[in-house]
């Protein structure tokens, strides 16, 4: 088990930048995801850590070594792909003993380690088949097991969920976290799935555009997202982003809804802001802002409910209790003055 | 009540379809210009050859029914056994050698180099040149007089006179072989590279994250997952070449005294050189029996391997 630090790093594909300056510190034994859109960067800093890609600036150390010049093998880490890799033409236990057959561990050690990881994951039935023989979950733990065996200081796992069906993903979400616990190793996971990262991780990274957004354990980025970016790409459904300006005893938006809240140092009237408010803080109140309903969908637990602000802006809400609504009905909103997020209109940052 | 007559009538419409929209009619037609093409220029002239092969036929004489006649005067025939060892040997050694650098030609382009499909399109070349055009070339290039070969080795001072190429028999056989090479090389190097193409990068990657060099990446990663492409690659290449005809007709024609005469040389030279036919016929026919031990061996090497069998991805 180790710390990974990766300070100030940079990536570049020609003349393309993918990563510009990307600094993140990772704790022994954490479980830390990388999340954010395509394209923003994540799997390519997994693969910088794994030593499959090179690094163009900065530096990457594991247990505090350095590792940009260290090949792959020498990093002592194990990755899981997404679409798992297994080698098709070996048995599962034959995937699993790869890495020590490589190394030359003798016959015995090969047995009692694949034997030890087979159980921890329930595959020990499974040794003797090939990966073709396997459903995609059962693939999705040889990959782990293939990791496990090696009992290296870092787990890297690559949107390794993605290749699932929905009901699947749920299932080793929970495995990979139990598994995690079990073993305490430091994991670093990416993901675009945000609820995944939520889930999981004792820590999380938003990157986007090759940039760190915001790092934090996954209540905080929920509680107090630092800027638009976060705020909307954490959370289902989305927060509600409402444009306007700060009034003399509140916020006033477009369409001439209004909503109170007491002074916040640093904001003054007439402030260009944008107030974020998550569907399921928005509650029924008489002297809340008007809203148009336009779309009820039961869930069974919750209503949720897309209505839309006078403004024309569109606004989503979550109900715990069972309301009637009726499309085209007006209803009043408001939101708890301490669950309004407020970010400045230019910048995006949290105010 | 009702539904008994609603079911005899539909069973009375499908009775009185056109003939035209039967499935069996139909597809009679659509198979009947595949299976004359075949009959016609596949199935005859193999019976026809099979049968001539029994026969005394001579060129302009249909001959006479001979039993096995011909094939106890070739079981004697000094000639006929020398063309079976050469046919064997040409083959052996040329797909061994093809099978080598075509491999190695294969990995090198799956490389990531700078002008990748240039270098592709170039490999190719030797394939798309006419056999005989590119044989005419290695005529010239291993002329007793004005070889090419000769001439550079000599400028170099690494010889002091010509190389005999076609006039020595082991030089003679050394160089039909080389031509083989060069012309077979293109096809398993090109089929090699699209198998090589299939291998998904992530497999590499795992591979070399568990720790593995390159020879080792080669040995556990490429070479089993290319197994299949390769079983199949040489049995073309080695009945393409157990076949070969055209690079020894403008070579050698089978000379110096017989030691590059191919079992299809000296069938062509028995039979319409000759012109006796029959003889010529139960040559080529000889030669089916290796033709089919070859697709035998790779029907049996080619099975679906176990870990390609099972669920799909």
């Amino acid at each position: 088990m180790a710390s990974v630090a990766i300070r100030d790093v940079y990536k570049s594909f020609g003349s393309v930048q993918i990563l510009h300056g990307v600094s993140v510190g990772i704790e022994d034994g954490e479980f830390v995801t990388l999340v954010g859109p395509s394209g923003c960067g994540k799997s390519t800093l997994l693969r910088m850590i794994a030593g499959l890609e090179g690094i163009s600036g900065g530096d990457i150390a594991i247990g505090g070594r350095v590792v940009n010049n260290v090949a792959p093998k020498e990093r002592d880490i194990a990755m899981v792909f997404q679409n798992y890799a297994l080698y098709p033409h070996m048995t599962v236990r034959e995937n699993m003993a790869f890495s020590l057959m490589l190394k030359g561990a003798p016959q015995e050690e090969r047995n009692t380690r694949v034997k030890r990881a087979a159980e921890i994951l329930s595959l020990s039935p499974l040794l003797d088949r090939y990966p073709r023989q396997l459903s995609g979950g059962q693939r999705q733990r040889v990959a782990m097991g293939r990791a496990i065996v090696r009992d290296p200081q870092v787990f890297l796992f690559d949107e390794p969920l993605s290749n699932l069906d929905a009901k699947l993903r749920v299932q080793m979400r929970a495995e990979i976290k139990e598994l995690h616990q079990r073993l305490k190793t430091t994991t670093i996971y990416v993901t675009h799935d945000q609820i995944e990262a939520m889930t999981m991780a004792d820590k999380i990274v938003v990157m986007h555009d090759g940039q760190v957004e915001q790092i934090g354990p996954p209540l905080e980025l929920y509680d107090r997202p630092d800027n638009l970016f976060v705020a909307t790409f954490i959370g289902s459904p989305a927060m509600n982003l409402l444009k306007g300006q700060i009034g003399t005893s509140g916020f006033e938006g477009a369409g001439g809804i209004s909503l109170p809240f007491p002074a916040r140092p640093g904001v003054a009237p007439g402030m260009p802001v944008v107030v974020g408010l998550r569907p399921e803080h928005l509650r029924l109140s008489d002297d809340g802002f008007p809203v148009k309903v336009v779309v009820v969908e039961p869930t069974g637990s919750e209503v949720q409910l897309i209505g839309r602000t006078p403004g024309g802006e569109e606004i989503a809400a979550n109900f715990r209790e069972r309301h009637a609504f009726r499309p085209d009905e007006t209803i009043r909103l408001s939101a708890d003055p301490g669950l309004i997020h407020l970010f400045d209109g230019q910048t995006g940052k949290r105010l | 009540m009702t539904s008994i007559p609603a079911a005899a009538e539909t069973r009375a419409t499908s009775s009185r379809a056109p003939l035209s929209e039967s499935k069996g009619f139909l597809s009679f037609w659509f198979m009947l210009p595949a299976a004359v093409l075949l009959l016609v220029f596949l199935t005859y002239p193999l019976g026809l050859g099979v049968w001539l092969g029994f026969t005394d036929a001579r060129i302009g004489r249909p001959g006479i029914f001979i039993g096995l006649e011909n094939y106890e005067y070739l079981w004697e025939d000094g000639v006929f056994w020398l063309s079976v060892f050469n046919t064997l040997l040409y083959t052996i050694s040329a797909s061994l050698l093809k099978f080598a650098l075509g491999l190695w030609l294969a990995l090198i382009l799956n490389e990531n180099l700078p002008i990748k499909s240039f270098f592709r399109a170039i490999v190719l070349l030797p394939w798309v040149v006419p056999t005989v055009l590119s044989a005419i070339a290695f005529w010239w290039i291993y002329d007793s007089q004005f070889s090419i070969i000769s001439w550079a080795l000599m400028e170099m001072g690494l010889i002091d006179h010509r190389i005999n190429f076609l006039g020595d028999p082991t030089n003679a056989r050394a160089s039909v072989i080389a031509a083989n090479v060069w012309r077979g090389i293109p096809f398993v190097a090109i089929t090699l590279l699209a198998g090589l193409q299939t291998i998904p990068q992530s497999l590499y990657e795992a591979a070399t994250l568990d720790g593995a060099g390159r020879w080792q990446l080669f040995r556990y990663v490429t070479l089993p997952l290319l197994t299949p492409i390769i079983a199949i690659t040489m049995t073309f290449s080695v009945l393409f070449t157990f076949t070969d005809f055209q690079l020894i007709y403008v070579l050698t024609r089978g000379g110096p005294v017989n030691a590059t005469h191919l079992m299809a040389t000296l069938s062509f030279q028995r039979g319409i050189s000759g012109g006796q036919l029959g003889e010529g016929a139960a040559i080529a026919v000889a030669m089916i029996p290796f033709l089919l031990a070859a697709i035998l061996f790779s029907y049996f090497g080619l099975q679906r391997r176990r870990w390609q069998q099972g669920g799909g991805d």
